[in-house]
């Protein structure tokens, strides 16, 4: 194993156990959220913001990059796709 | 099969998958433990052997450089399977985008969308070109950049119109970025083997101090062909979507 390296961001074990957890509550949370909403356009709002929240997730368990790629992705690129097929296919069912 | 013997056979399965899943997870390593010696040695010997601090990076663009030609491969084909599902069929038509109703006028964007828009157009380009090129010194990389590149363009649709989201995105540029940006990583490698090297080696000085932009050798240069792939494959993407929604539609309708 390593030695803990000692930087200026350096935080008390007990807070990352506690911002671990919470963030994991969450996750739960928002996952549950996009199953339940059954109206489609707010099940995309509600899938970017459960993006947003697994980026914190990535965040808090040190992956910065995995968070970059999560935020891009999974917060905006898929409910922006998702959405203009939304538009779409509700022109040709009108 | 009646109900009764579904559900048992149901139940039979569950409680098999949850006997396994239980045994699984009690085979787990501790949270937090990480078993493996790959990652103490890469971290140990990454920023030695290729003066870059980015460790993600030089994991991605260099010790397995290989996988991620295959990635970005598969982001170029399935760019390409999208422009041509949806290409314009024979029965399709372009059609102004007016209002559904006669008679309405679809309301204009809202001065509040466009200010927004507007303000933040310009330092998302700055992020996600200063992300596509310092994949060498911290996290960041050219797959993070693109995707914030392209929608900068988004961002230009919501902010203007369509036809200005055209006219600074054409199809033909976009494909030309899009297959630069694909062949360039591949190109990298391919030199590398011109010059009597294994594929994808970084045969680029690596400069003398870890962490400098400059640093680092194939790994930045890698980075900003995807960066290019990548922004072009998203907005190659979204401007087909946007296309299919706004301009075409079925004859007759």
């Amino acid at each position: 194993m390593i030695a803990a390296v000692s930087t200026p961001y350096t935080v008390p074990v007990a807070m990352m156990d506690t911002l671990q957890v919470t963030i994991l509550v969450l996750v739960a949370a928002g996952a549950t959220a996009v199953v339940l909403i059954r109206e489609r356009v707010r099940q995309v709002l509600a899938l970017s913001v459960y993006g947003v929240l697994l980026a914190v997730l990535f965040l808090a368990f040190q992956a910065p990059d995995v968070t970059l790629s999560e935020l891009t992705v999974g917060a905006v690129a898929l409910p922006v796709v998702l959405l203009l097929t939304l538009a779409k296919i509700k022109k040709r069912e009108e | 099969m009646t109900p009764a013997q579904r559900r048992l056979a149901f139940l039979l399965g569950a409680a098999g998958l949850a006997a396994f899943y239980l045994w699984g997870l009690f085979g787990l390593p501790g949270f937090g433990n990480y078993p493996g010696p790959y990652g103490f040695i890469i971290n140990r010997i990454a920023v030695g052997q290729t003066n870059a601090t980015g460790v993600v990076s030089t994991v991605n663009f260099e010790y397995r450089g290989f996988d991620t030609v295959g990635e970005e491969f598969i982001l170029f084909a399935a760019a390409a399977g999208i422009a041509t599902v949806l290409r314009r069929l024979r029965g399709e038509r372009d059609r102004p985008a007016v209002d559904e109703a006669a008679g309405r006028q679809s309301p204009p964007t809202s001065s509040a969308v466009r200010m927004i828009a507007l303000l933040f157009t310009g330092p998302v380009v700055v992020m996600g070109w200063w992300l596509a090129s310092h994949a060498q010194t911290n996290p960041s990389g050219g797959f993070q950049g693109g995707v914030i590149l392209a929608t900068a363009f988004v961002l230009i649709y919501l902010s203007g119109e369509f036809v200005v989201f055209k006219r600074i995105s054409p199809a033909d540029l976009t494909d030309v970025v899009e297959a630069v940006g694909a062949g360039g990583f591949a190109a990298v490698g391919v030199s590398a083997v011109a010059m009597g090297l294994p594929y994808l080696s970084n045969f680029l000085p690596l400069g003398s101090v870890p962490g400098a932009v400059s640093s680092s050798g194939t790994i930045a240069l890698i980075s900003f062909f995807v960066g290019l792939e990548v922004a072009a494959a998203f907005i190659l993407i979204i401007g087909e979507l946007l296309e299919q929604t706004l301009l075409i539609r079925q004859r007759g309708q």
